[in-house]
């Protein structure tokens, strides 16, 4: 929320003498230092009313744990925000549990960020007593909620968490998180049962590794190798399950997969050892074969240890209302948004988001249209024009008309297009073709050697072939790709970049096309800087400024009036003030006639010409003084970035929905040959995606608004950038916080380094393969050998690549 | 020697009873966030100074 603002005039940075105080709740620089208590300022009149609340309840060790923890406060919200959650059948599809002494919720609340947070949600029972137990799990930002129906309401628990800032994040499409908790246990069961097994296996084939073989007690060496049998099996059958049922998918489709040689390997390992074992001429190798699955399933584990609390494939559905209030024959009525119907009336109220292209029927609409388009200026609306759907009222109660139903409006139409309904195809990886190649390489090899011991010496041919397939694994392949990519992902996710999977990082090494979207993604969204041009201005006359555009709503004024340091104490009293909706005011402040508004609004002929909407200028005693301009305020750093990513050959395009008043700034960031488009719309954007694409560019697309949304899914790695990484982002194959923006050459120059480490990685695994086989082929691949060549190449595979990988890394500066 | 059968057997036994433990815990869900017990912790000593002094509290609801 912090606003930078750059002036030519130093006398406005000279008058802000006082030292900017922060609001003992949220932190944020408080504008009015008239609100406080005990020497304690707060911001807004809603920080205090928390600060309050929590007082109250004797909760004020949630300021002790963190500094200013809180959450800045929206002010009191409407009653009726959260109606909807009487309604019976959206409470059913929410509660987990209901009883009549208890029901048992959870939701999800993204805002929650320290420990103070966990603190003041787990004491929510001490607010609203109705509230017998609440839970936080902090890594999926949830909140389990048990409460007495008989003395609170789903409604009433909703409403506090809204209240004292945690509002939480309420779709009905959400309903995956279970689940995805026990798809996990099940992996950790798997580990677990393979861990065990594969240590007490090894533990009771020490005796034959010592021995060489030859222990004298035949009958101890027989019981050994019998409870070495009945461990693996639950390895085999259920440990190694899904390595199975992975490879047997690959060979249906006549795809030859990664798992497929791991799969014939397992098979053949195990196979040769139970037919050692009962027969009696041997130990077999179940340990090594234990051992694979065991190293697999860590990989996985590891790789697919991911960002939980992100959802990276939210529709429209999840940012809309769950809940509509329509009005038929005077009566209101909350219904479900889905069954809204054209023709519908439907009352919006303050910060409520419109659920449907409609027309304004009542009321003046000021629609911020940010969530849409990544711009942060409302537009104002009158009766009989057209709201599209997605934006948000700011302001008074507006009543309007249904025209089309939520799912085919403007901004949700883009769902409607193939690249949602059909997903993106997952990229091969380019560990695939390695595999193909090493399959086959390890068949030839197996196949020689059968041909040769078949002439010289036909006992062996078993012994050697088997060996070939039991040594030559390819796990420590399959190894050093998962090692690496997890231990990256890991390394974005420190930088703020969080990915979808590990495929991206691959994606993202291809790219050689880069296109921005400009608003929200190359400039900040809630920064603004304000420029003022004309006659140099004296203290009273900003003091007049200051007091005058207080009084206006328009979001230009508010800016200008946030800029001004004059001092709150030094507002002087309005006489008169006449808004002209959407052009400027005329206004009184003690006998000085002040007009400020657009160039046309002013008659500044000379400068209509050049107003491009973000201007205001100002008139006193009909003297025009000058103006202030208010510019987009472009992040730290892109320069350097854009540049970089010059120099590596990739192509740059920007895409922007909005005019070309920007052009001359773009052009100083992005050099003159750089394509700059405005005026796009979604579709448009995704278009030029396409278009790029059939030229056989591979796009990486950075975008924050819902406006982007096709643009980001049509292209190979679509980076979504979130102000803060708890707000919602558009479906995405990745996030990025919108302040390492400027990190994003880094980023690329990293994915591409990785493909270099898994390289690195397959030919030292190959060496080892190399050494192995060499005994293989000659038949005399001992147990022990094979038990010590496999955990020593899986290990030192993954501590290469996890050094290799952090250290390259840190190299980049990441 | 045949101390040792009875030995492996009863090791075998101790190591199955830590499995057993172990996914015993995580079926519970000891396992499904690492993070969040660590903090909550932090407010055990808080909790036991309020419940010690728990006139203010019902003076200042009725407010």
């Amino acid at each position: 929320m912090r606003r930078l603002f750059y002036f030519k005039n130093n006398q406005f940075i000279n008058n802000s003498k006082s030292i900017p105080v922060n609001c003992f709740h949220c932190g944020d620089v408080c504008d009015d230092t008239s609100i406080l208590i005990e020497d304690n300022h707060f911001c807004c009149q809603g920080c205090k009313q928390v600060y309050l609340l929590l007082n109250e309840n004797n909760l004020c060790n949630y300021y002790d744990l963190d500094k200013t923890p809180g959450l800045k406060a929206k002010g009191k919200f409407l009653a009726e925000r959260f109606a909807y959650l009487d309604d019976e059948a959206t409470m059913q599809k929410l509660i987990r549990f209901q009883s009549a002494a208890q029901i048992n919720v959870s939701f999800s609340i993204p805002q929650m960020h320290c420990s103070s947070c966990i603190y003041l949600l787990e004491n929510l029972h001490r607010i609203e007593p109705g509230v017998k137990q609440s839970q936080v799990n902090f890594q999926l930002k949830e909140v389990f909620i048990v409460f007495n129906p008989q003395e609170t309401t789903l409604r009433k628990v909703v409403e506090l968490l809204a209240f004292i800032g945690y509002e939480p994040y309420i779709s009905l499409q959400d309903t995956t998180v279970k689940k995805a908790s026990t798809f996990n246990r099940r992996q950790i069961y798997k580990i677990g049962v393979a861990g065990f097994c594969f240590s007490n296996i090894m533990m009771l084939s020490f005796p034959e590794y010592f021995s060489s073989g030859n222990i004298d007690e035949s009958i101890l060496k027989q019981t050994f190798n019998w409870i070495n049998l009945a461990l693996s099996v639950p390895v085999l059958f259920f440990s190694a399950a899904d390595i199975f049922i992975a490879a047997w998918k690959g060979l249906r489709q006549r795809f030859l997969n990664i798992d497929a040689p791991i799969a014939l390997a397992i098979v053949v390992t195990f196979a040769r050892s139970y037919y050692e074992i009962i027969g009696g001429h041997g130990a077999g190798y179940l340990d090594s074969g234990t051992g694979i699955v065991f190293f697999m399933l860590i990989g996985r584990w590891f790789q697919n240890k991911t960002y939980d609390s992100f959802s990276f494939d939210r529709d429209y559905r999840s940012y809309f209302p769950l809940g509509v209030t329509v009005v038929e024959h005077g009566a209101e009525k909350n219904i479900p948004v889905t069954q809204l119907q054209k023709t519908n009336r439907i009352i919006v109220r303050n910060e409520e988001m419109i659920p449907a292209d409609a027309v304004l029927m009542k009321g003046t609409a000021n629609i911020d249209y940010s969530f849409v388009s990544g711009e942060n200026t409302a537009v104002e609306k009158r009766k009989g024009d057209l709201i599209y759907a997605g934006g948000k009222q700011m302001g008074s109660i507006i009543e309007l008309e249904i025209i089309k139903e939520p799912s085919q409006s403007y901004i949700t139409q883009l769902w409607n297009n193939d690249i949602f309904v059909n997903k993106k195809n997952e990229d091969k990886s380019y560990i695939h073709p390695w595999s193909r190649y090493f399959t086959m390489a390890l068949l030839s090899i197996a196949a020689g050697t059968f041909i040769f011991w078949s002439i010289v010496d036909a006992s062996k041919i078993l012994p050697a072939v088997t060996s070939v397939l039991i040594v030559a694994c390819p796990c420590s392949l399959l190894l050093s790709a998962t090692f690496t990519y997890g231990n990256m992902l890991r390394i974005f996710g420190r930088n703020k970049l969080y990915l979808k999977n590990a495929s991206v990082i691959e994606a993202l090494a291809k790219i050689n096309t880069v296109v921005f979207d400009k608003t929200g993604t190359l400039t900040q969204t809630n920064a603004a800087a304000v420029n003022y041009e004309g006659q140099p201005l004296s203290v009273r006359q900003m003091a007049i400024i200051k007091t005058v555009t207080r009084q206006s709503s328009h979001p230009l004024s508010k800016i200008i009036a946030a800029s001004i340091h004059a001092g709150t104490d030094s507002l002087l009293t309005v006489n008169s003030f006449k808004e002209y909706t959407g052009k400027g005011f005329d206004a009184m402040v003690e006998d000085m006639p002040v007009r400020m508004g657009s160039a046309g609004f002013i008659k500044a002929d000379a400068f209509i010409t050049q107003d491009t909407g973000t201007s205001v200028h100002v008139v006193m005693d009909k003297v025009h003084l000058g103006k202030f301009s208010v510019k987009n305020q472009y992040r730290a750093g892109v320069a350097e970035m854009v540049t970089d990513i010059k120099e590596h050959n990739s192509h740059l395009y920007v895409l922007s929905g909005d005019n070309d008043s920007e052009n001359t700034n773009l052009k100083k960031i992005f050099g003159d040959n750089t394509p700059l488009r405005f005026n796009q719309s979604p579709q448009q954007k995704l278009d030029f995606i396409k278009s790029l694409q059939q030229q056989g560019s591979n796009v990486l697309m950075l975008g924050d608004g819902l406006n982007d949304a096709g643009a980001l899914m049509q292209s190979q790695v679509g980076i979504a950038v979130s102000e803060n990484s708890a707000q919602f982002s558009p479906a995405s194959d990745a996030i990025l916080d919108g302040t390492k923006v400027s990190l994003l050459h880094h980023f690329i120059g990293y994915a591409k380094a990785g493909k270099k480490i898994v390289t690195a990685s397959f030919i030292l695994s190959i060496l080892y393969n190399i050494v192995g086989l060499s005994f293989a082929v000659q038949g005399i691949l001992s147990p022990m050998v094979a038990a010590i060549l496999m955990p020593a190449s899986s290990i030192s595979i993954v501590l290469f690549v996890s050094l290799y990988s952090s250290f390259v890394a840190h190299n980049k500066g990441l | 020697m045949s101390a040792l059968f009875v030995l492996i057997g009863i090791s075998i036994l101790v190591a199955g009873g830590f499995l057993a433990a172990f996914l015993w815990s995580v079926n519970k869900g000891q396992f499904d966030d690492d993070y969040t017990p660590s903090i909550r912790m932090l407010f055990d000593d808080e909790l036991k100074k309020t419940t010690t002094s728990t006139i203010p509290k019902t003076i200042n609801q009725t407010k």
